[in-house]
């Protein structure tokens, strides 16, 4: 089962008691000469949305992926208390981790259907959980993914992580070039989603940070430069502006 | 007519075979991304597992029975090979594609050194089915059996991976990681498996490959899998690394450009001609290289 009920059911049991369901500890990139991510430390609380902010080429992209084993790291990664840093990414993902990466990457030459079906064999989009939340891609089934459009695909790629069961998501950079409407669609299924799955976000858009983070994590210069909670920061201009190096205007929208 | 009919006939089966040795490259290299040198010592074990096979087995059978076995104990020599290659030298490697291309082209000498060790450099004759051996008249053609038969395997090999890719689960995986690897994994998919059935069964085909050459050529020989991958590799690379179709097409392309060079301009133009063939496609599309769907 991987709709949301199963979801729901689970975020009541144990690990959605409001403790950590991921927890980074001392994580180190490095890329040939460059230390990218120097001592990345934060926890992600096992409900809600946690925003990972900073500006560009802080290592936002590269904790993701460092997180799952895509990026060359060392350090401590919890996942619900079990230490994964050693693991290989095919187990970490599979003990439940659901990873959207940045710029989608949904296989162009593959429908709809079998895109999903890569992660759900039995059901690709006869699952309850697209025809509820992207009832677009049911219509589109027998579509190659490569000829949607962004926001289309950014569904597919959102879509894929929601059918397998999940303590946590991570998610990166989810309305990155895609039309303001479709941004509220995106930022929509994600407010839905957190409510029965943790998600840690990567996102420059902070109307959409504002409108679903519970908490953020902010890098500067590959370090954790702030924690805290999201209200807080996005209603201070001085600290937005400090940390992030951008106004935030209260009366923009998501 | 009856020449041309005779030409594009044999130039089909030419075809038929450099498809069967492209196609678990193409294969391999559009998922996996390692250039599979060694891929001629994969033909050259068929070509010798079908000769020994035939060899062995009582003389009581026909010759059509027992290449039929042949064909068998190939296919599954050819996939051993192909997974033991791939456990042992290729997966320490991934991703340091020198050392992959060193130890593949190694492999490659030595597995024709040790076959000249053992069975001799010179050609050795095999044993061909009568039917193989005899002719059939087409619109006034005198047609060689064994192209049909070429044309045939191959066209079944097409098929057969065709449906692997497209009805399989397999075949999924190994569309989604010819066009990203890395995704795959991300999913939670895991991929290496999907290397080791891919390199088996790559094996295999070249082993079939292997096996069928020999019988055109009527000899085998250790040298006779690095001739069949040059074309191979040509193939390949006008088809666009990792397209099956791409591959079918571009091996009966060469096929067809070959022989008609051959019997229209003069013999050995041919082989020149499939490299302008090469030059001319890289010229006008030059992200051939770079892959296609599978």
């Amino acid at each position: 089962m991987t709709d949301m009920t199963t979801a729901l059911d689970r975020a009541a049991a144990p690990g959605g008691d409001g403790g950590s369901v991921l927890s980074v500890e001392d994580l180190h990139v490095r890329y040939g000469g460059s230390h990218v991510l120097q001592g990345v430390s934060f926890t992600v609380p096992a409900s809600g949305v946690t925003a990972l902010l900073g500006r560009n080429g802080v290592g936002k992209t590269t904790t993701l992926k460092a997180i799952i084993g895509l990026a060359p790291r060392t350090g401590r990664i919890l996942l619900q208390d079990k230490e994964i840093q050693d693991e290989p990414t095919t187990r970490i993902i599979r003990g439940g981790i659901g990873y959207v990466p940045e710029d989608r990457e949904v296989f162009g030459g593959l429908t709809v259907d079998e895109n999903l079906r890569l992660v759900d064999p039995d059901r690709g989009v006869e699952a309850p959980i697209v025809g509820r939340l992207f009832p677009d891609l049911v219509a589109r089934a027998k579509q190659r993914a490569g000829t949607l459009s962004g926001g289309q695909q950014q569904m597919v790629s959102l879509a894929r992580v929601l059918l397998k069961d999940t303590s946590v998501l991570l998610i990166d950079e989810p309305t990155k070039g895609l039309a303001p409407k479709l941004v509220t669609e995106v930022a929509d299924v994600l407010s839905e989603v957190a409510r029965t799955t943790p998600i840690l976000l990567v996102e420059q858009n902070l109307p959409l940070v504002r409108r679903i983070a519970d908490t953020v994590v902010v890098l500067d210069a590959g370090q954790v430069v702030h924690c805290g909670g999201a209200a807080e920061l996005v209603a201070d201009p001085e600290l937005t502006r400090e940390l992030l190096g951008v106004s935030m205007r209260r009366e923009g929208a998501a | 007519m009856t020449d041309f009919v005779l030409i594009l006939v044999t130039g089909l089966g030419l075809g038929a075979l450099y498809f069967l040795a492209a196609s678990g490259l193409s294969i391999i290299y559009g998922l996996m991304g390692v250039l599979n040198f060694a891929h001629g010592a994969f033909m050259m074990a068929g070509s010798y597992a079908g000769f020994l096979t035939m060899g062995a087995l009582p003389a009581s059978l026909s010759v059509a029975a027992r290449l039929a076995m042949a064909v068998l104990v190939a296919l599954v020599v050819g996939a051993v090979i192909g997974f033991v290659v791939e456990v042992v030298l290729i997966r320490p490697l991934y991703r340091h594609h020198i050392q992959q291309v060193l130890v593949t082209v190694g492999l490659s000498l030595a597995s024709v050194a040790a076959a000249q060790g053992i069975w001799g450099a010179d050609p050795r004759t095999v044993e061909k089915p009568e039917w193989m051996a005899s002719t059939t008249m087409l619109l006034g053609a005198r047609l060689p059996n064994d192209r049909f038969l070429f044309i045939v395997v191959a066209l079944a090999v097409f098929l057969g991976l065709q449906a692997l890719l497209h009805y399989t689960r397999l075949g999924l995986i190994i569309r989604a990681g010819v066009e990203n690897r890395t995704m795959v994994e991300a999913l939670g998919i895991n991929v290496h498996r999907t290397f080791t059935i891919v390199f088996a069964l790559g094996g295999s085909a070249a082993a079939l490959a292997g096996l069928l050459y020999s019988q055109y050529a009527g000899t085998v020989s250790p040298a006779q899998g690095g001739s069949l991958l040059i074309y191979a590799f040509i193939v390949v690379v006008i088809g666009g690394m990792g397209s099956l179709v791409g591959t079918a097409v571009a091996a009966v392309a060469v096929g067809l450009v070959q022989q008609l060079a051959n019997f229209y301009a003069a013999s050995g133009v041919g082989d020149l001609s499939v490299v302008l063939l090469l030059a001319l496609v890289l010229l006008l599309r030059p992200t051939s290289m770079k892959g296609a769907h599978a």
